[in-house]
């Protein structure tokens, strides 16, 4: 498996990351190189496996459905970009 | 003082020979002297420091000591830590002063241990040799023309040139264990979900784990038995009863005094000693396993058959779940926005293409890419399932041994920046550590004797699930035979 350049500039519009031609054409070496380490997982039958997420296979906890949360907007606002009336500010999305 | 033990310090604090006020002023000093040839530091506050340790003080003064109490620490710059700048390593965070307090943070600060800094890592901790993140590479005390390890290798760096009694750091993949095996030290990862996530930032959230990181086995199992415990705000965590991680150091040995370790079965797997492995490394692990012989243990030949594929599949289940994490780093609710900008997906695009780093960049899209539309199976699903072999290797091996023992790194510290352009060499460095953080096993790195160049070695040790008071207690017996880890780096004196 390779990635063409075309799709490197594809996987980085679905990251959000703004890539250049000329960025594109580096990731694409390294990606490929890496991709080639990552395909020696094929070498190997995983048929019947089950997949592993955690290594006590627990399960997510519950709780009980009541608030928990102080109100702390102020606090977190405090480090935003840009926020007014207790708004966070980005370009308008909708006209 | 410099090679003082915590339980040291502590006496010392408690008979007021010394104030937690001049043992944070004396590693401030230290700091300040050996910092800037190290980078290990990205921020100190000496006031806030400080007015930490008198609180220490006054602590110690009514009688309400704890063993960390007046102990300062240095925590890795991915734990949040309220009023701290605390930036991951990266531009994207550079500016971002917590408003919250890790959970491990939380509770070092509680026990009374004083923050006595931030330390330096890879950017979002992704890396093994502490040199992408955006503050420049931390430098090997023992070598300052080479890395120090990663990720957490500003905590390593800080701990072997005696800026800090001991340090906090993470480990997805290695990051604790190889930066402790290039300096000379001690770190332990502990069985993933006994240490709280909440508040560290996130990489791969099945492999993450915070752990210590000192000069010690004894101080890892003090350090560790504050750190861990049960935290309903990381959903992964583990409700078990507290443990004293210090109480078997000296358990009494059965019988024979000379043999404290009798009947300790050491796993040897054979895959970690193959090609690869540097021959100044193989014989200081050697050595090792023969001390630990001499201490009564025996030694097993095991096999853990999917350890090749360990790297592979790690590349795309920490990538993957990077990618999902890292996400949240948009430009809207903290951190670094983009000053120029059209609409709202050019603001996304433009902040993170000049927030990240390379190596950052690059990890998010190989996980971009392994998750996307048509790609799951064949990569995440395939990583996961491999993940299951691989845990199924160890589960067979503790069949026929207690601990599991080998090296760290393939090689003793690298030069710095002879790594950074070949993205794949750097990954196979983690061949030996990141299978513990795929099963979700314990491992730590204690030094061992020293390679090429006099650089020191790591010895790995892999304990069974909740294994870690057994493994703290060989390496305490090990560090009692030997004085590898009371080595110091010259010219950090």
């Amino acid at each position: 498996m390779s990635l063409s350049l075309p799709e490197v500039k594809r996987v980085a519009w679905l990251a959000r990351i703004e890539i250049t031609d000329a960025e594109a054409a580096v990731a694409q070496g390294q990606l490929n190189d890496i991709f080639k380490l990552i395909e020696q997982m094929q070498s190997v039958d995983t048929e019947g496996v089950v997949p592993m997420a955690h290594g006590q296979d627990v399960v997510q906890r519950l709780r009980e459905d009541r608030v928990t949360e102080t109100d702390q907007h102020a606090l977190y606002q405090s480090i935003a970009p840009q926020v007014e009336n207790g708004l966070y500010l980005v370009p308008k999305v909708i006209e | 003082m410099l090679n003082a033990t915590l339980k040291q310090l502590s006496c010392l604090l408690a008979r007021k020979k010394l104030s937690s006020v001049e043992l944070t002023q004396f590693h401030l000093d230290r700091v300040a002297r050996l910092n800037p040839g190290l980078n290990a530091f990205l921020s100190v506050d000496p006031d806030r420091s400080l007015a930490q340790a008198r609180a220490a003080d006054a602590r110690i003064a009514a009688g309400e000591a704890q063993p960390l109490t007046g102990i300062p620490l240095a925590h890795k710059d991915i734990f949040c830590a309220e009023g701290w700048r605390t930036t991951c390593g990266s531009k994207m965070l550079a500016n971002f002063v917590s408003p919250y307090d890790a959970h491990v943070v939380e509770q070092l600060n509680a026990a009374g241990a004083v923050i006595l800094g931030k330390t330096n890592m890879d950017e979002f901790a992704m890396g093994s040799s502490s040199e992408t993140g955006f503050w420049g590479a931390v430098k090997n005390p023992w070598d300052r023309a080479r890395v120090a390890g990663g990720s957490s290798g500003g905590s390593a760096a800080a701990v072997a040139a005696r800026m800090a009694p001991a340090a906090t750091g993470t480990d997805t993949g290695g990051s604790i264990r190889q930066p402790a095996a290039l300096t000379g030290i001690c770190g332990l990862k502990p069985t993933y979900g006994v240490v709280s996530r909440y508040g560290m930032i996130a990489f791969a959230s099945s492999l993450d784990q915070g752990g210590p990181i000192a000069k010690s086995a004894e101080d890892l199992a003090l350090m560790l038995n504050v750190m861990a415990g049960f935290d309903a705000r990381d959903s992964t965590s583990l409700e078990r009863p507290a443990e004293d991680y210090a109480r078997a150091l000296h358990a009494a040995p059965t019988g024979d005094c000379a043999k404290p370790l009798a009947g300790l079965r050491i796993g040897v797997p054979k895959e970690y000693f193959g090609d690869g492995l540097g021959s100044d490394v193989a014989a200081a692990v050697e050595a090792a396993l023969a001390q630990f012989e001499k201490l009564g243990a025996t030694r097993v030949a095991i096999s853990l058959p999917n350890s090749g594929l360990s790297v592979p599949a790690y590349y795309v289940i920490a990538p993957a779940e990077a990618s999902s994490n890292l996400s949240r780093f948009d430009g809207v609710r903290y951190g670094y926005r983009a000053p120029a900008y059209g609409d709202l997906a050019d603001m996304y695009r433009k902040t993170r293409a000049q927030g990240f780093g390379a190596e950052v960049k690059r990890r998010i899209l190989i996980g971009t890419y392994v998750l996307s539309h048509g790609y799951y199976d064949a990569y995440y699903l395939k990583a996961q399932k491999i993940r299951r072999l691989i845990a199924r290797d160890f589960t067979e091996a503790y069949r026929q041994c207690d601990l599991i023992m080998g090296p760290t790194s393939p090689s003793v510290a690298f030069g710095l920046d002879s790594m950074l352009s070949d993205p794949v060499q750097m990954y196979l460095l983690d061949i030996y550590t990141t299978a513990a953080n795929l099963a979700g096993l314990p491992a730590m790195s204690i030094p061992c004797g020293f390679g090429a160049g006099g650089l020191p070695v790591g010895l790995q040790l892999i304990g069974d699930y909740f294994a870690e008071a057994r493994m703290l207690q060989a390496a305490h017996q090990y560090q009692l035979a030997t004085d590898w880890h009371l080595r110091q780096p010259a010219g950090t004196e």
